[in-house]
């Protein structure tokens, strides 16, 4: 059996009691440590906390060679560790797919995930968000202006727009960056760049960061270390722009 | 003499951009050092003998030159001066590449002949890229003094045989370009486009000196015959009669650039840039071709080119095309005044100016004060590297600054591919041929000063598809996106447009797609061309696809990856049409980001070329080798014995050409063993002459040997293994 647990936002007490019994019965643990990290505890720790050994997959070790995971899985119980919820990152989905190919029966133990926490961190209504996308860090040849794209189109219908930040084993990208990212964009396509951003920096930590405000006060504003995601808002509700007032100094 | 050089680089009318090309040895050395001695900018007693121009000590070595050389000289015809800029180029076949480079800078070009060889295979080649780059060419028939001394020819036989290269010059000029050879760019003796005479004793008549100067052929006969060249010289100087024919002839850089520029320029002619460059503007955007990069101890990276519009001045802001967008500022402007470099104020365009400052250029950069402008058509060298080295530093500290060289190199020499691996350290040189390397990696030891470790040479292979394939499926490590192609061999009526620089990327979209399609290319695929590689086509044949535009750079990344490397060999791909039929991406933008669609694409591609029916292809040469009659034998087996083939035989007179073609891979010490075969007796000549399949009987022993060399799995890869 396979078993995908949520391991939630932030460190190793983000866990579910229900995901926790799947890792503490497990054969074996294997953590995703690519599409999202947890940033508040390390490997080491997890382990001592969840009393097993814990392997590391890399994005090939996922995508390219899953069977080594499901192998596993076919005559014991594995359970697969990753950030945030477990099937909100497309790529585990095909993940399941080819275990159910192989016969081996899958679960999921949900946790918490970005996209509901940052509901709660700006006080903006998830029923008003639309299409998400991601700012990658631009490569030779390769700067897509597709995210800001996605941004104006959700404007248009008054949406707001969730925008993750590429993470790279190397770097986190920052709000900083991103924004600026985002008026590059709109002056390579003649877009409008955004007028309202909100950060946030370390969602479910005990300390995490908000704040609300033009590209400019969004660019100058430390929000300390990763993660960081960002929104960009279309027009306020105005008991959304309350709580953003009241929590992200708007 | 600066006063005189500088006051006449502002009148384009008083211009000559000149080249001196000829096959090896057939005197252009001989024959630049004189004009320069003649026009009083070096003395006589350096002239001549001494090979002034060839001034590297490798070239004094081995008699022979190796790098172009800029100069330029102050001739005075019919009461006026003129600015006679020259480059005196190599006559070796591997360094060919420098009198492409050189045709690109000049508009006119002095074609030397020796008069007992006659015409040779490089006469043939030089004449050729001359003529494509819309260069003009004059004859100077040489060693004159050598068919009366040694062939000991009477008077009638020198004419009659004089009178023989000037058909064949024609000939060959008619054959390349009848349009042009009709358009008066026939050579004839009566108008004065062909002179005869002796570089080396520095003295040559012209019909049109000679009515002025009285001198006869019968002087010429006698005079040889006599030994009395210093009377010729006195009476029928060299420089004279060449310079006034170059002045008279040649035509100046208005003239030339209106009609060269359509043909080495494809971008719209209405444009600001399109209007100086046909005129020859100095005022408006400046538009420079670099041909030469060289290194100057004081300095730094010298870059020479030809400007064909705006004018350059000290601190001047260029941008060259291709590159970062950055400004790059002039730091020196100047002009060759002899073999010297002199400063100037300002360079107005129709010179060759010689610069400093242009930090990203390399050989055949175009360069603009323009942020933007379509680039000079690529120079095309009608050879390809077919040999190549690897070369590793001998001392650990030597391991930075190797590279550093390396680049370099490879910036100065756009006929040699440098393969750079920072992880292995063994660094990889393609070139011409034996003595390009040998001189490429011994310049790194002597004027680089970094000693290292050189490997025989190796030939360089190819690979190519023999039959249709596809559609395929690229997966993206991420399974979510999918490149599906379709592969096929390129139509060899395509290559050829492409080889001739007649079908490019510079040129706007549609005068390419009514070129491909008369040449029988289907509209709609000649309508999407994306990019040409080589002679390789990325054709995009979808419509409509969410975020493709710009997804492309990435698709043709990994194109260009597996083209740099077959599946069969790891050898470059070449002849390859791709067509993109279809593409799904994931909706968002980092799950199709450089990790994803690079690889996606690569192992499509490789793939692709299995199933396509992947060969390998072999450089060959073609072989020309001339003896006395007797010795014809062992002239011929000389090619039969190397897989070779010989398909003619020329005799004339008591001895014998034998022409014929061979793979390189067997041409390794063919210069000894033509020596020893033919007792000293063969003049011979070598030639790119394109690659061709390696023979069944032997190519799985070739390919084992390329894998086993270079590290690669024995077992040749299958299409399943890209795929999985
Ligand atoms: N007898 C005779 N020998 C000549 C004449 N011109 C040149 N030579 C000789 O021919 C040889 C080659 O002359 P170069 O001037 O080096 O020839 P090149 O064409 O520059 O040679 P590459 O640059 O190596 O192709 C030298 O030994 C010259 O002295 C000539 O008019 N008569
Ligand atoms: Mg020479």
């Amino acid at each position: 059996m396979l078993t995908f647990v949520g391991l939630g936002l932030f460190d190793v007490r983000d866990i579910s009691v229900k995901g926790l019994d799947a890792v503490r019965r497990a054969d074996a643990v294997y953590l995703e440590a690519y599409t999202s990290r947890l940033m508040g505890s390390s490997v080491d720790e997890m382990e001592q906390v969840f009393g097993k050994e814990i392997r590391l997959l890399g994005r090939e070790d996922v995508e390219q060679h899953p069977d080594a995971v499901i192998d596993r899985a076919r005559d014991g119980d594995v359970v697969f560790l990753t950030g945030g919820d477990p099937m909100v990152s497309t790529t585990h989905a095909d993940l399941r797919i080819r275990a159910a190919e192989a016969g081996v029966p899958t679960v999921i133990v949900h946790a918490s995930s970005i996209q509901s926490a940052v509901c709660g961190l700006s006080g903006l209504q998830n029923y008003r968000f639309g299409k998400s996308c991601s700012v990658p860090f631009p490569a030779a040849g390769w700067f897509p202006t597709t995210p800001l794209a996605t941004v104006r189109a959700n404007l248009d219908c008054g949406l707001h727009t969730l925008v993750y930040l590429d993470i790279q084993p190397d770097r986190y990208m920052r709000v900083p960056e991103a924004v600026g990212l985002l008026e590059e964009m709109a002056e390579a396509t003649g877009q409008p760049a955004p007028d309202l951003y909100v950060g946030i920096a370390r969602a479910g930590s005990e300390s995490p960061v908000v704040a609300a405000g033009t590209a400019d006060r969004l660019k100058a504003f430390d929000f300390g270390p990763p993660l960081h995601i960002l929104i960009v808002p279309a027009d306020l509700h105005p008991v959304e722009r309350e709580y953003l007032e009241t929590f992200a100094g708007l | 003499m600066v006063e005189r050089v500088t006051e006449l680089m502002d009148k384009p009318e008083r211009i000559r951009n000149i080249g001196i090309v000829a096959h090896i040895d057939h005197g252009k050395t001989t024959l630049s050092d004189n004009l320069l001695a003649g026009a009083g900018m070096i003395s006589e007693d350096l002239a001549g003998k001494q090979l002034f121009m060839d001034s590297d000590e490798e070239e004094q070595a081995r008699g022979i030159t190796i790098d172009a050389s800029n100069v330029s000289m102050v001739h005075t015809y019919g009461g006026q001066e003129f600015l006679i800029n020259m480059i005196d180029t190599p006559g070796h076949v591997d360094f060919g590449g420098d009198v492409t480079r050189a045709m690109r800078a000049v508009d006119g070009a002095v074609v030397v002949v020796d008069a007992v060889e006659g015409t040779m295979p490089q006469t043939e080649t030089v004449l050729r890229q001359a003529l494509k780059e819309g260069v003009r060419p004059v004859l100077f028939i040489n060693k004159v003094d050598r068919l009366v001394n040694e062939l000991k020819v009477d008077q009638q036989e020198m004419q009659i045989r004089l009178g023989k290269v000037i058909d064949k010059v024609n000939k060959l000029i008619k054959g390349m370009n009848e349009k042009m050879y009709n358009d008066g760019w026939k050579l004839d003796a009566a108008m004065g486009t062909v002179a005869f005479g002796s570089a080396l004793y520095n003295w040559a008549v012209s019909v049109p000196f000679m009515q002025k100067s009285g001198v006869s052929f019968k002087d010429v006969f006698e005079k040889c015959n006599a030994g009395d060249m210093k009377w010729l010289a006195k009476n029928s100087p060299l420089s004279d009669v060449l310079l006034d024919m170059v002045v008279k002839h040649l035509p100046n850089p208005t003239d030339a650039q209106k009609r060269r520029i359509p043909i080495i320029w494809h971008g719209d002619k209405e444009t600001a840039e399109g209007k100086t460059m046909m005129n020859c503007d100095p005022n408006g955007p400046a538009a420079l071709m670099v041909t030469d990069i060289s290194f100057d101890p004081h300095a730094g990276e010298v870059a020479t080119g030809r400007l064909f519009s705006g004018t350059l001045k000290r601190g001047t802001e260029l941008y060259v095309m291709g590159t970062a967008k950055r400004a790059n500022r002039l730091s020196q402007v100047g002009i060759f005044m002899g073999a010297e470099r002199i400063e100037v104020e300002a360079l107005p365009a129709g010179n060759i100016a010689a610069v400093t400052g242009l930090k990203d250029a390399i050989v055949g950069s175009t360069v603009s004060t323009m942020m933007d402008i379509t680039p000079f058509e690529a120079l095309k060298h009608y050879s390809e590297p077919v040999m190549t080295v690897a070369v590793e530093a001998k001392n650990m500290k030597d391991l930075p600054k190797l590279v550093e060289v390396l680049r370099q190199v490879g910036k100065e020499d756009p006929t040699v591919q440098v393969s750079i691996n920072e992880e292995t350290g063994e660094h990889l040189i393609a070139g011409m041929g034996e003595l390009h390397l040998e001189i490429i990696t011994g310049r790194i030891k002597r004027d680089k000063g970094v000693e290292i470790i050189t490997s025989p040479p190796i030939v360089v292979y190819r690979e190519t598809p023999t039959q249709k394939a596809g559609p395929v499926e690229g997966k993206s490590p991420n399974r979510h996106n999918r490149f599906y192609i379709e592969l096929e061999p390129m139509d060899p009526a395509v290559i050829d447009l492409i080889l001739k620089g007649e079908v490019s990327m510079n040129q706007q979209v549609i005068e390419r797609r009514d070129i491909l399609v008369t040449a029988g290319m289907d509209k709609d695929e000649a309508k999407n061309i994306k990019a040409i590689e080589g002679t390789n086509m990325f054709i995009d044949m979808t419509k409509g696809i969410q975020y493709l535009n710009e997804t492309m750079e990435l698709v043709l990344d990994g194109w260009r990856e597996a083209l740099r490397g077959g599946p069969l060999a790891d050898e470059q791909v070449q002849n390859l049409k791709i067509k993109l039929l279809d593409v799904k991406l994931h909706e968002d933008a980092i799950h199709r980001g450089p990790a994803q669609v690079i690889p996606a694409v690569r192992s499509a591609v490789k793939a692709g070329i299995l199933y396509a029916g992947d060969s390998l292809l072999e450089p060959v040469q073609k072989i020309q080798i001339t003896v006395p009659t007797e010795q014809m034998g062992p002239a011929t087996s000389q090619i039969q014995g190397r897989r070779g083939q010989v398909f003619d035989m020329l005799s004339e007179g008591d001895t014998m050409t034998v022409i014929g073609k061979a793979p390189v891979a067997e041409l390794f010490g063919f210069a000894g063993d033509v020596r020893s075969a033919t007792e000293g007796r063969a003049m011979w000549s070598t030639e790119f002459a394109g690659f061709e399949v390696v023979p069944g009987g032997i190519v799985d022993e070739v390919v084992k040997g390329i894998r086993k060399r270079k590290g690669l799995k024995e077992q040749i890869p299958r299409p399943e293994d890209y795929l999985a």
